[in-house]
């Protein structure tokens, strides 16, 4: 019987619930059965019974929270497809990172598509975003303002090497997160011909290891703490989560250039808070006008929009012609994988 | 201009002031004249019109961006420079797009030559042309908003290092004292810190003498003050000015070199070369009017009442707080200046009448300010009096007295060696001062913030909050006066007694008590302890002391004065 998703697409205190797959789609809190996207942090959580997600989301969980993060997994390569309830589900790739997926739901003879996070910018470290057609598609908005426009990461690159190359006597510390953004800056400095290792911080390390199973080639990468001297650091590229920038392990690196990967890094006032001497503006999501074209490549009868500045996207949409409406997720940490 | 936008950028991200110099000695070595000498009056701060107003920006802007959005990226960005120069757009009837980027000496010059609609025309032809960190610096640029962490007297500091590395005899004085006397694009003066060329000659202009500085008095030197070889003077509160007139002109400058004449046109405006005519060093500071029959007049008479014989009111130093309503204001009104009255205590003169004291002694320039400012009449000029005294006994009663009960007037002493020739910068064994003991208050840390630098990693900014009822109000922040390792204890303590945050401020338990020092307090209605504190360090950690113990803001204010 056809029904509107609006009946059975609803988001609550858990996360975005769709009734006909009884399933929650990224939730914040453990569930019976959870559609996982990607394996950030704040879509990919422990503890639920049931997981669909591609195998890499899922080889992901379980570096982060161990074998047992659920009870059961069930993975799901791009385009399989499978009965879920009184529905289907399948993932296509969405580009955001590694594993990234979108949950393509097929219920009451409509099709939805929740797109995660999500970008359109080449990126040799996943699988690139797939277009599918559907009524309803429910667009990240992470970076849904016009001020946001990301630069070719190639440009970006380049000036840490410029200023590597002004400033030899300084460590320069780039702040990136553990997964996706470490990989794709080291591949991108490799592109450049930056063949020196690359240190990292201990929390990278798993993840790196992981991505080089998977077929990328990431150099010679040396843990900062198998280092003996840190003084030797002075000149060389050290990869570290945001979160040790300024912080105590900062302290035993030889004259620091602090430096900080994110597409946060375009506005000004973010930088400083940040203490980013150097920002970087790399994103894993898609910009303002890679969220228009999305929305023109697709299509859909009605946009939904959530996670992010809604209102603006919201706006834009209506004033393109699409029906457009911001569905309020609940949970969503702005400032944690972007 | 893309290379002066790309200067701009960098320094404005970069904390470290090495890697600054760095960043602007490269651009001053690989950039040509003109363009380098207009990016360092810019960053100076130097030129001396604005390109547009900011609501030429928005006119232009609005049409070419959906209002909605501009408005929601407006919210988010918190600032319109950057909002719009990532917004800008390319519109329908724009004028033809230019074929390059201009140089900054280009830009300059065609809207200095040009009219309103000229130059709406061309901002937006360079809107259209430049990148968006192109546009943010052309708009700060434009609007003389350019606040990039360097300041006019780093800048110099760094041509000077610049110059060095060329010719060694280049030191920062000379750059202080020519500065004032010439004019961007510097052309002159950057030829002559390349090395190829002569110091400019200002001796046809009014310029910036480098002033003399006091070495802090410690207990070695004041075992050897006697009167005989040592004047003592009073340190005033206010700020050190050097005042310098002659046929070529007139001029007030900061202690820094700055040229200050504009906010203080009740003195400069006064002034006439064949009445006045020479360099001098002396302290500006507010005047207040007094009743002579005021109690304040009879108790200290001989020390603060500045009034003089030949003039019929008696004037008083006024507090610090009250020169502050006068400092940095471009244009004050004429009720500020009537409301703030200020005047200069000269205590030295470099040059009188055409005639160089500098290589004179002490007490010989004295004497000479002293007999030419018996002649003159400026109302607004007072001479800073000698103090007698026997025996450093005798001059430490006099310091702690005084500064005891008036603590608002006087900083402390000022000891001169009479034999000093005048000599800029901070040579050894001439002047000395001698500040009064600081304040002490205890105070509850409320808040702690990351320092910069070096300390990024430490909590070292901190809030202070004294007592109101049950309530904590802040009073003062200081990140300064305690050793490494009370830093060290102090970042242990924040991080484990963090209960929330916000941005980068962290809120603490209110239960460490510091004792912190500070030369004076004043009334201040823009904070709403009441209270604003000079120069608050932190002087001892009370890790013993509880909270509910520190002091009262009642009890902060009967330690304003004035």
């Amino acid at each position: 019987m056809k029904a509107h998703p609006q009946t059975w697409l609803r988001s609550d205190k858990n996360g975005l619930y769709c009734k006909p797959l009884a399933a929650y789609i990224d939730p914040v809190t453990p569930v019976q059965r959870a559609i996982i996207t990607h394996g950030h942090a704040d879509h990919a959580r422990p503890g639920h019974s049931e997981v669909y997600a591609t195998p890499q989301t899922l080889d992901i969980m379980r570096i982060r929270y161990g074998d047992d993060f659920c009870e059961r997994s069930v993975p799901m390569a791009y385009s399989e497809e499978k009965v879920l309830g009184e529905g289907t589900l399948r993932f296509a790739p969405a580009g955001h990172i590694l594993g990234s997926a979108q949950a393509v739901i097929e219920a009451c003879d409509y099709r939805v598509v929740v797109s995660g996070d999500y970008k359109r910018h080449f990126d040799p470290t996943c699988t690139a975003f797939d277009v599918v057609k559907c009524d309803v598609f429910i667009s990240e908005a992470t970076f849904g303002l016009p001020v946001f426009t990301h630069p070719p990461i190639e440009r970006e690159m380049q000036k840490l090497l410029d200023s590597l190359a002004l400033f030899p006597q300084r460590c320069h510390l780039v702040g990136v997160y553990a997964l996706g953004k470490c990989q794709r800056v080291i591949i991108a400095l490799r592109e450049l011909n930056y063949t020196k290792p690359i240190y990292i911080h201990g929390a990278l390390i798993n993840l790196c290891k992981y991505y080089e199973t998977q077929g990328m080639i990431l150099g010679e990468l040396i843990p900062v703490s198998s280092v003996e001297n840190t003084k030797t650091l002075a000149g060389e590229i050290v990869l570290a989560p945001p979160s040790a920038l300024n912080d105590r392990w900062s302290r035993k690196l030889p004259n620091v250039m602090t430096c900080m990967a994110s597409g946060w890094m375009q506005i000004r006032a973010r930088s400083k808070q940040r203490r980013a001497e150097l920002p970087l503006i790399i994103s894993d999501h898609a910009d303002w006008n890679e969220l228009i074209q999305t929305l023109q490549d697709i299509n859909p009868d009605e946009l939904w929009v959530t996670h992010g500045r809604e209102e603006a996207l919201v706006h834009f949409a209506k004033t393109l012609g699409f029906k457009a409406k911001a569905l309020s997720l609940v949970g969503y940490e702005e400032d944690a994988n972007s | 201009m893309q290379a002066f936008a790309n200067l701009v950028d960098k320094l404005y991200f970069i904390n470290s002031n090495n890697v600054k110099a760095t960043l602007l000695k490269e651009y001053l070595r690989t950039t040509p004249d003109p363009e380098r000498g207009w990016a360092v009056s810019a960053i100076a701060g130097t030129l001396d019109f604005q390109f547009f107003k900011r609501k030429m920006i928005k006119d232009l802007t609005i049409g070419r961006v959906d209002p909605v959005l501009f408005d929601l990226s407006y919210d988010y960005v918190g600032e319109m420079s950057e909002t719009v120069s990532h917004l800008w757009r390319e519109a329908e009837n724009d004028p033809p797009p230019l074929k390059q980027v201009p140089t900054l000496s280009n830009i300059i010059g065609t809207f200095k030559s040009g009219n309103q609609v000229q130059n709406a025309q061309f901002l937006t032809q360079l809107l259209n042309k430049l990148n968006a960190s192109q546009r943010w610096a052309l708009l700060k640029l434009g609007t003389k908003g350019l606040r990039i962490g360097v300041s006019a007297r780093f800048l110099k500091k760094v041509l000077a290092e610049y110059g060095k590395e060329n010719n060694p005899d280049v030191t920062l004085e000379d750059i202080e004292r020519v500065w004032h006397a010439i004019k961007p694009p510097y052309i002159e003066l950057l030829t002559w810190l390349d090395g190829n060329g002569e110091l400019p000659d200002v001796s046809d202009r009014v310029v910036f003498q480098p002033v003399m500085l006091a070495h802090p008095a410690d207990d070695g030197v004041l075992n050897t003050i006697l009167p005989d070889k040592f004047r003592a003077e009073w340190k005033f509160d206010g700020i050190r000015v050097q005042l310098s007139v002659s046929e070529n002109g007139r001029a007030l400058y900061s202690r820094t070199g700055d040229d200050i004449s504009y906010s203080f046109p009740d003195i400069v405006e006064n002034l006439n070369y064949q009445d006045i005519n020479g360099v001098f060093d002396g302290e500006l500071v507010a005047l207040e009017h007094l009743d002579c029959k005021d109690s304040k007049i009879e108790k200290n008479a001989d020390i603060f009442v500045i009034s003089k014989v030949n003039h019929t009111t008696s004037v008083t130093i006024g507090s610090f707080n009250n020169l502050q309503q006068r400092l940095n204001k471009k244009k004050p009104s004429k009720k500020l200046i009537s409301a703030y009255p200020v005047g200069i205590i000269l205590y030295d003169c470099l040059f009188l009448n055409g005639n160089d004291l500098r290589g004179m002694m002490l007490d010989q320039r004295m004497q000479q300010l002293s007999s030419w400012y018996t002649q003159q009449t400026f109302s607004f000029l007072f001479l800073s009096r000698g103090i007698a005294f026997e025996n450093l006994q005798e001059l430490s009663e006099i310091r702690s007295n005084v500064t005891r009960e008036n603590s608002h007037y006087v900083e402390g002493l000022m000891i001169k060696r009479r034999s000093s020739t005048y000599v800029a910068g901070r040579p050894k064994g001439y002047w000395y001062k001698w500040k009064r003991d600081p304040l002490l208050i205890d105070a509850v840390v409320m808040y702690a913030q990351r320092g910069h630098g070096i300390r990024s990693s430490f909590y070292s900014d901190f809030t202070f909050g004294c007592w109101h009822g049950q309530q904590l109000l802040p009073i003062c922040k200081a990140y300064s006066g305690f050793t490494d390792e009370e830093l060290k204890a102090l970042d242990k303590w924040v991080r484990n007694n963090t209960i929330g945050r916000f941005g980068p401020v962290k809120d603490v338990n209110k239960t460490l008590v510091c004792e912190i020092a500070f030369d004076s307090i004043h009334k201040s209605n823009r904070h709403k302890s009441g209270v604003a504190m000079r120069f608050p360090r932190v002087h001892r950690i009370r890790w013993d002391k509880p909270a509910e113990e520190a002091e009262t803001i009642t009890q902060l204010l009967q330690l304003v004065s004035g």
